[in-house]
């Protein structure tokens, strides 16, 4: 295998890896908002116990983020440094303010979140709730503009030839608010509402299937669901968006959602199916002129397709593009539905009166954390050939002082630890939900480590 | 070229950079030296307070790296993707010791079986020994120059990075952080613990000043261009002049029991640490060893004037916010480690 599949794999590995965490730490920001700001109102010891519970699990949840997280922040230098070269001017600032407004913001507080409950007023801790959950979207807010940059690139002028030419910014704020940045970072948002939420679900969920923390569970259960719910009618306003936008920046981006080759017929949405990439045909359930019909609101016109690409501009795995993409919507659709039959049940007051309801909460955690890397699989792999779009492309962005078994090493040295990362980050998380909610977990000094008392 | 009080822009954000990296030596020394002193503590009870002295702060101190990353890729891209792309090996096993270490801290006291606390505390203090070094291999490179052709792509190989002169400011950046941490420790324990930290601080200042005084010398041998600069630059001498004194006010404050002023004169070591290096390096950032016409300066390695403009006004925004609430959690943490049901 050459430098260039190995160092995509690596890239697509670890930030996949990496991007189980941050929706997780987004989400649950947002519902520590909300459990400790109910406490402040109410005064009710519930919500402090809530609180409390929660925030050990966001720790550990924030941990692996951040371990995980410096990785990518260097891999672009190590793996990509042509890509780093050419868009350090522009990316390079997104990055920096990212570093200085979001991660500080997050890290900086975070230590007064977890061991500030003795040291600060009640109010000075829920600011500090506050400031690591604003930090946490922050984040999100400058890694997304980057990414959508390279997306949709605006705001800049090439300068230099041949080795050395790249991009400078121009304009700041047309940089900033690219074509398609709002409508991707309030897609990736909404997701990482999602994610906390549902996590919130889940393990209030199980509770009540095993008939424990019983009211607690009944008002944090209530809490995640008012949240899951907005976002996920949201999550469908959000992704259109975004759709509408890429038939306009990225169109043989969405003919590949949709496996559309040609370009002078009407384009039909499908609920699934299988691209045959040879034959150029999807075989499947579908909306005849569906996605014509969403783009243009008739049934008439057609829809730019793949075969007005030169083969060398389009993406290659058009199959599995389509399946990550339908995959996406499909966890959409569930979890409206999901959450709004659960709302109607609540409204009949019978919210908690099924047990296998609970069940499939209870294991509902996987609905967005797969629906988001899904999502980042439709948008990045439909992005190919090109790194950054229109201009770059992949196979040009590599780093040429490093070899193929260089990058075979550090793959096999980061499959390795994130193995072994994420089994010990689902044996301990399982432990506190499984211990529950008793004030604090015992941590017992055991009086010596080796047999000689000196210290 | 566009100017700010005199300073055109890449000089400013050479400063910042500099300013960002000493800011990290700084903070994460001393908790990465303190995982390089925790083997030394027996009791399972030092080991957590150890832990919890820096718990509250050290995830706030590695965000000084994650700035520096980006303010280097964002001011000096061809900096960022020479080094990175040369240091691949080098990086690759940093980046894994520091995910190692994040999780040693975090899973240490979660669960009360010996042999699980005995491995994760033997990772801990592993890896930050392990990144203190790797640190300090960088460094000793940086400062040497490195191969690199007219296109500023690396031409060495993974050996290359493993010479003597790199070595031994390894050694001395380990030695540097475990005093550093020494110091911080004592600040903040109480009793036998504290005791015992004292003793360790004296045995790691000698370290240090044994590793530094071989690290000059080297330098000396090694680097005939620094030897120069200090040629015709004579007050330079200062400099190491003032890293000596600094160690021994340390020790004299330590005697005093003023631990908090003891504390910022260590600090004040690691900053002249990094302050010969960037003087050295000025206007350089990477040496070629090919042909200096190959070096990478803070002009032919910058981003543009706008950006860098951007730039420096988004540092000026972020960067007394960050020290403010860095000081507020310091501020709110002070004091002897006191354990309750929230600590590690
Ligand atoms: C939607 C949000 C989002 C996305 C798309 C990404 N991240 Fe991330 N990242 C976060 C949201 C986040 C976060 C929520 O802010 C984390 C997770 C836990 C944490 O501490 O911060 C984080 C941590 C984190 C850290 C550690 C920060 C620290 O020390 O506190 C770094 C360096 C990065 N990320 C860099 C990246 C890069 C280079 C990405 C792109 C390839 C990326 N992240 C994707
Ligand atoms: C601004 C930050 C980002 C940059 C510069 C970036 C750049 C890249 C690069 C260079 C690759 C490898 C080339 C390739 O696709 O073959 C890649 C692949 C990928 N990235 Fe991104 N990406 C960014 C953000 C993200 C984020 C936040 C995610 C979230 C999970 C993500 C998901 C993926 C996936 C899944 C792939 C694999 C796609 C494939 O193999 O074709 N990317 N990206
Ligand atoms: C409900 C119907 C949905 C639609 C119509 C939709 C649409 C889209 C589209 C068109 C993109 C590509 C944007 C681009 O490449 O620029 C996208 C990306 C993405 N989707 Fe969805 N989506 C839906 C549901 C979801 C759900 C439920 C989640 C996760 C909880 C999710 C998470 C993501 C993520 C993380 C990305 C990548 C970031 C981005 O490019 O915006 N989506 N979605």
């Amino acid at each position: 295998m050459d430098v260039e599949i190995l160092s995509r794999i690596q890239f697509a590995f670890t930030v996949s890896f990496h991007y189980i965490y941050p929706p997780l730490s987004i989400g649950l920001g947002v519902m520590l908002v909300v459990m400790e700001g109910m406490y402040l109102k109410t005064g009710k010891k519930i919500y402090e116990t809530m609180t409390k519970f929660w925030i050990k699990i966001f720790a550990l949840i924030f941990g692996i983020g951040v371990a995980t997280g410096i990785v990518m922040e260097f891999e672009f230098g190590t793996n990509w440094a042509t890509y780093s070269r050419y868009v350090g001017d522009i990316f390079g600032s997104a990055l920096a303010a990212e570093g200085i407004f979001a991660f500080a913001l997050e890290s900086g507080f975070l230590g007064l979140l977890l061991f500030g409950w003795n040291r600060v007023s009640p109010k000075v801790h829920f600011f500090s709730t506050i400031m690591v959950a604003l930090g946490s979207m922050f984040s999100a807010i400058w890694i997304v503009v980057a990414n959508s940059w390279q997306q949709t690139p605006a705001g800049f002028h090439l300068v230099g030839h041949g080795m050395k030419v790249r991009a400078e910014v121009t304009d700041f704020w047309a940089m900033v608010f690219n074509p398609s940045s709002m409508d991707r970072l309030s897609h990736v948002l909404v997701g990482a509402f999602l994610a906390g939420s549902f996590l919130v679900l889940s393990v209030h969920a199980y509770y009540l299937l095993k008939n424990r923390h019983e009211e607690i569970s009944k008002k944090a259960f209530k809490l995640a669901l008012i949240v899951a719910t907005i976002s996920g009618l949201l999550q469908l306003v959000t992704g259109h968006n975004s759709a509408d936008g890429v038939s306009k920046n990225q169109p043989a981006k969405l003919a590949a959602f949709e496996g559309h080759y040609d370009s002078l017929k009407v384009a039909d949405m499908y609920l699934f199916g299988v691209v045959n990439q040879d034959k150029k045909t999807v075989s499947g359930l579908k909306i005849p002129g569906g996605l014509t019909f969403l783009l243009y609101q008739n049934f008439t016109t057609p829809v730019k397709g793949l075969n007005a690409f030169a083969v060398n501009d389009r993406p290659k795995q058009i199959n599995a593009i389509f399946q990550v993409y339908h995959l996406m919507i499909a966890i959409g659709v569930t979890i409206i539905g999901l959450t709004l039959f659960a709302v109607f049940l609540w409204w009949r007051g019978k919210l908690f009166q099924y047990k296998w309801l609970m069940a499939i909460f209870s294991y509902s955690v996987l609905l967005p954390q797969l629906g988001n890397q899904m999502g980042w699989f439709s948008a990045e792999m439909g992005r190919q050939p090109w790194v950054v779009y229109g201009l770059l492309r992949t196979s040009d962005a590599l780093s040429k002082a490093v070899r193929a078994d260089q990058v075979l090493f550090s793959l096999i040295l980061f499959t390795t630890v994130y193995v072994l990362l994420f089994a010990l980050f689902i044996y301990l998380l399982n432990k506190k939900i499984k211990y529950g909610f008793s004030e604090a977990e015992p941590v017992p000094i055991i009086e010596t480590i080796h047999d000689q008392t000196l210290n | 070229m566009q100017t700010f009080l005199g300073i055109d822009y890449p000089t400013w954000w050479f400063l910042v950079v500099g300013a960002v990296f000493t800011g990290y030596a700084i903070l994460d020394g001393f908790d990465l030296g303190a995982g390089a002193l925790h083997l030394f503590f027996k009791k399972d009870e030092s080991r957590r307070i150890a832990l919890n002295a820096i718990g509250p702060v050290w995830d706030g101190n590695e965000v000084w790296l994650v700035i520096g990353g980006g303010a280097l890729f964002a001011g000096f891209p061809e900096v960022y993707a020479t080094i990175f792309s040369a240091f691949y090996i080098p990086f690759m096993l940093f980046l894994t010791v520091l995910i190692l270490r994040a999780i040693a801290i975090e899973f240490r006291s979660k669960e009360t079986m010996l042999w699980w606390r005995k491995t994760w505390d033997i990772i801990y203090s592993v890896a930050s020994i392990t990144i203190a070094l790797l640190l300090g291999v960088v460094l000793g490179n940086v400062m040497q120059g490195i191969p690199i052709n007219k296109d500023f792509e690396y031409v060495g190989g993974f050996f290359n990075l493993l010479n003597p002169y790199a070595l031994i400011t390894g050694v001395t950046v380990v030695a540097l952080f475990m005093m550093h941490g020494a110091t911080y420790l004592i600040m903040k324990t109480e009793k036998r613990l504290h005791t015992k930290l004292r003793v360790l601080a004296k045995n790691t200042s000698r370290f240090f000043v044994i590793s530094y005084v071989a690290l000059t010398m080297a330098t000396l041998i090694y680097l005939p261009h620094t030897a120069e600069k200090f040629r015709t630059h004579p007050y330079l001498f200062l400099i190491p002049l003032l890293t000596i004194l600094t160690i021994i006010n340390t020790r004299r404050l330590l005697e005093k029991g003023v631990f908090f002023r003891a504390f910022l004169s260590s600090a004040l070591t690691s900053a002249l640490l990094l302050i010969t290096v960037t003087i050295n390096l000025f206007p350089n950032i990477v040496l070629s060893t090919i042909n200096p016409a190959y070096n990478i300066t803070i002009y032919n390695g910058a981003s543009s004037q706008k950006s860098l403009g951007i730039m420096l006004i988004i540092a000026a925004i972020g960067v007394p916010l960050v020290a403010a609430y860095t000081i507020f959690v310091f501020w709110t943490f002070r004091g002897k480690v006191k354990m309750d049901e929230t600590s590690y």
